[in-house]
């Protein structure tokens, strides 16, 4: 009965997303406040509506009732509690609906948070997120339900989860990536919201800016978890693989990225407000395109859902709509809003806009990468695929001016930067980047001018940069006493500069000296990379809850002494029929010791793979720093005034 | 000419210069990195309206059935070959290295590599996904006319 409880609590959330439209657009256009104040409670409700449908699938999964016909398709009555309670996002129903929780999340805390607002905008703000949820209800009820039964006839046990995502990361992925991908609505409608009243001020941006910072934060740690999954468990030992589904989520996180530092010169400059609406239509456009892409079946990739056409029609026919109706809006309203500010050409706006072009130059790399295939296709010129080298060799370069000018910018003023009171902070700078760097890259290797020579400069300027900057800051100050002025905001971005710095590092080193090799070998059997030997000392049977597999043990021994066991396993998963590599990872700081268990081969021997990677977890650790940078920013004191002017 | 229309004029000519310059590096770029999908009979007889077969050396992806029978492999080291059909003509495979988890006699997969020769190809990399009954997309629509015939009495080589 709960399910079809659930079933009715989705079209109720429809029918509330309905009345979230109408009611504030209709009070804003007739100037009444008594339907606009309609809209928190509205939006609230529906959060609530949607909650309880997400409990009641995840109540049929807890519970086995494989009548439902998408639990008896992900989930198994051996399969462990916590595994049937992530299945329920698992495959493409249950994550259409958690995307469903996430986006009424948001509206709700739009509802609750941003009670600040002047009442009109807030009831615009919740319209058009209410306008956002009817794309997705009507999606989710007309070709997406989860709650379907296969009465009377219904299978005594279900076909399992896909293997690949019994595993933590999978747990956590998912859910941060969708708060990323759908917090993207929230910019997306203050910036609608904002065209309909055609007011720009400081004030709308210091409004947007938490909710972009935020939804960015989300973003960045969905795709690094998303890595590190990848790393683990796909037993590659890869991190990023250009897949088409990973860049569709890395096009919104760079165009996000823009939107961020655009944010902050809307709104402490009064300027780029044009831009900075396209940014936050284009976020969220390319996140609607991401969901288009996953989901229609047009892609080749791990990530990709079972396909469906009417669905791909469907989401592509509602990001026309979205982007369509926002550019109508955008070119109307527009040209009425002129920026006063004036700047010179080396000022602090102009470095944000090299910012800008860069991270949108790459963002059109990605875009050109993953669509190029799909229209070749669909031309009928034959299918193809853009290689990695592609994106790498553009990558590194376009790295290069950004990461100089990231070192740049902080430095700089707004409006107008003299040049000779930067010569020396950025003499002293530069001089400590190269003796750092060189220094770092000779444990490695000589002085050959290569990719992980570029990194270490390029990451090393941006953290010796922040960290003088920082320094600077605090002598103007006056010492240590200047650590409490300065604002959280400030240390976001010194932190956010600092994970990219130490991203850049990770991506540069591991690409350089990573040693890998795919090797045959028996009991006790020795194979050497580096310094490091691996010895294969046992390889056993393996008897899991809902698996069958195979175990190897290795010793890792350096110069002679041994520093750490290394246990792989190889499962297979007898419901789903799968077989799955679970890779072994001994990680530090400085490198990971990395053992993938393939096949027995006959003698008996078995194929492994077997990789050095060193500064690998760096590029997550950059991710993590971003975030936190993210966070920092989310708590600064401006973004809570509760009174701002009308 | 007002000094600021001539920075004005300046910024956006510098940023036109720059997007122009992206725009033909990232087109360049991607003309070297294109790798076309072939399936067997494509491979051998040419692909398209006008036949065209792909040279020696050049970097492509090979989508096919493993033939039963087929996979050979090295006893000392992680050399493998197989050959791949899909509704006529055989392509044979070499690869060194870990074959993906599901890579079975009978079942799609789709290589990366090098052509060596006219029916051979050296792989760099070999795909399968992670499902028993997947097939990848661009050989299933390559072989949607022919559904009526199992993939097991396909190649019929043995």
């Amino acid at each position: 009965m709960i399910t079809e409880a659930g079933y009715l609590a989705l079209v109720l959330a429809l029918a509330l997303s309905f009345a979230l439209t109408l009611f504030p657009f209709y009070g804003s256009l007739k100037r009444q406040m008594e339907p606009v104040l309609l809209a928190r409670p509205l939006a609230v409700l529906m959060f609530i509506a949607t909650a309880f449908s997400f409990y009641a699938l995840s109540y049929a999964f807890y519970t086995n009732d494989f009548s439902v016909m998408y639990v008896a398709n992900n989930s198994n009555s051996l399969l462990p509690w916590y595994y049937r309670l992530t299945a329920v996002w698992g495959s493409h129903e249950g994550s259409m609906l958690m995307w469903l929780l996430m986006l009424s999340a948001w509206t709700a805390l739009v509802a609750l948070l941003a009670r600040s607002l002047p009442l009109i905008l807030q009831g615009r703000i919740l319209g058009v997120m209410g306008l956002v949820c009817i794309g997705f209800y009507a999606f989710v009820l007309l070709m997406s339900n989860p709650f379907e039964r296969s009465l009377p006839f219904y299978p005594v046990d279900g076909r399992d989860l896909n293997p690949l995502l019994q595993d933590f990361g999978m747990i956590i992925h998912p859910p941060l990536l969708y708060m990323g991908y759908v917090g993207y609505a929230v910019p997306f409608a203050f910036a609608i919201a904002a065209l309909l009243s055609g007011r720009f001020d400081a004030n709308w941006a210091r409004w947007a800016r938490p909710w972009a910072l935020a939804a960015w934060m989300f973003l960045t740690l969905g795709i690094m978890l998303g890595s590190w999954w990848a790393y683990n468990e796909l037993g590659w030992g890869g991190w990023w693989f250009w897949d088409p589904v990973e860049n569709a989520s890395f096009m919104p996180w760079l165009v996000g990225t823009a939107l961020l530092h655009t944010l902050s010169v809307t709104e402490k400059r009064g300027t780029f407000k044009s831009w900075t609406v396209l940014l936050a239509i284009s976020a969220f456009a390319l996140s609607l395109l991401g969901a288009f892409l996953v989901r229609s079946g047009v892609l080749v990739s791990v990530h990709s859902f079972a396909s469906d056409p009417a669905r791909g029609l469907y989401l592509l026919a509602f990001l026309l709509v979205v982007v369509g109706g926002s550019l109508t809006l955008y070119a109307l309203k527009m040209q009425s809003v002129r920026s006063q500010a004036r700047y010179q050409l080396f000022s602090r706006e102009v470095l944000l806009w090299g910012n800008n072009i860069f991270l949108l130059t790459a963002t059109l790399v990605v875009f050109l990468g993953t669509i190029y295939p799909l229209v070749h296709k669909e031309l009928g010129l034959g299918s193809i695929s853009i290689g990695e080298p592609f994106f790498n060799s553009i990558f590194h370069i376009l790295a290069i001016p950004f990461a100089l000018l990231l070192g740049l910018g902080p430095w700089v003023r707004w409006k107008q930067q003299p040049v000779t009171p930067l010569v020396k902070p950025f003499a002293f700078i530069a001089v400590v980047t190269a003796v750092i760097s060189l220094g770092w890259v000779s444990l490695y290797q000589s002085f050959t001018a290569n990719l992980a020579l570029l990194g270490l400069l390029l990451g090393v300027w941006v953290m010796t940069s922040s960290v003088a900057e920082i320094g600077q800051k605090l002598r103007s100050f006056g010492g240590a006493v200047g650590l409490k002025k300065l604002t959280l905001s400030h240390w976001g971005m010194v932190f956010g500069h600092l994970g990219f710095a130490v991203l850049v590092i990770g991506v540069a080193m591991t690409k350089t000296f990573s040693v890998e090799k795919d090797v045959r070998m028996k009991i006790g059997d020795t194979v050497k990379l580096n310094e490091y030997s691996f010895v294969l000392s046992d390889v056993y049977a393996l008897k899991g809850p809902n698996y069958l597999g195979q175990a190897a043990e290795l010793e890792v021994y350096d110069e002679g002494i041994k520093i750490t066991h290394l246990h792989a396993e190889k499962r297979f998963y007898p419901v789903s029929r799968a077989t799955m590599t679970e890779a072994a990872v001994d990680a530090s700081l400085t490198r990971d010791l990395y053992v993938a268990l393939g096949e027995e081969l006959p003698g008996p021997s078995w194929a492994l793979r077997v990789y050095v990677k060193p500064y690998v977890r760096w590029i997550w650790l950059g991710g993590v720093l971003m975030a936190l940078g993210a966070l920092l920013a989310l708590f600064d004191r401006r973004y809570r005034q509760r009174s701002i002017a009308e | 000419m007002n000094p600021r229309r001539k920075q004005r004029l300046f910024a956006v000519s510098a940023v036109l210069l720059l997007l122009g310059g992206a725009v033909g590096g990232i087109m360049y770029a991607m003309s070297e990195n294109v790798d076309l999908f072939y399936t067997p009979s494509q491979l051998v007889n040419g692909l398209g309206d006008e036949k065209t077969k792909p040279v020696v050396g050049q970097r492509l992806r090979i989508g096919g059935m493993v033939v039963k029978g087929s996979v050979k492999r090295d006893e000392h080291s992680l050399k493998v070959s197989f050959d791949l059909v899909d509704t006529g003509p055989v392509v044979t495979v070499h690869y060194e290295g870990i074959l993906p988890d599901l890579f079975r006699e009978g079942q799609g997969i789709v290589a990366q590599g090098t052509l060596q020769d006219a029916t051979t190809v050296n792989a760099t990399e070999v795909l399968a996904k992670h499902d028993e009954n997947y097939m990848p997309p661009d050989l299933k629509d390559a072989m949607k006319d022919i559904k009526h015939v199992a993939p097991a009495t396909q190649g019929g080589s043995n």
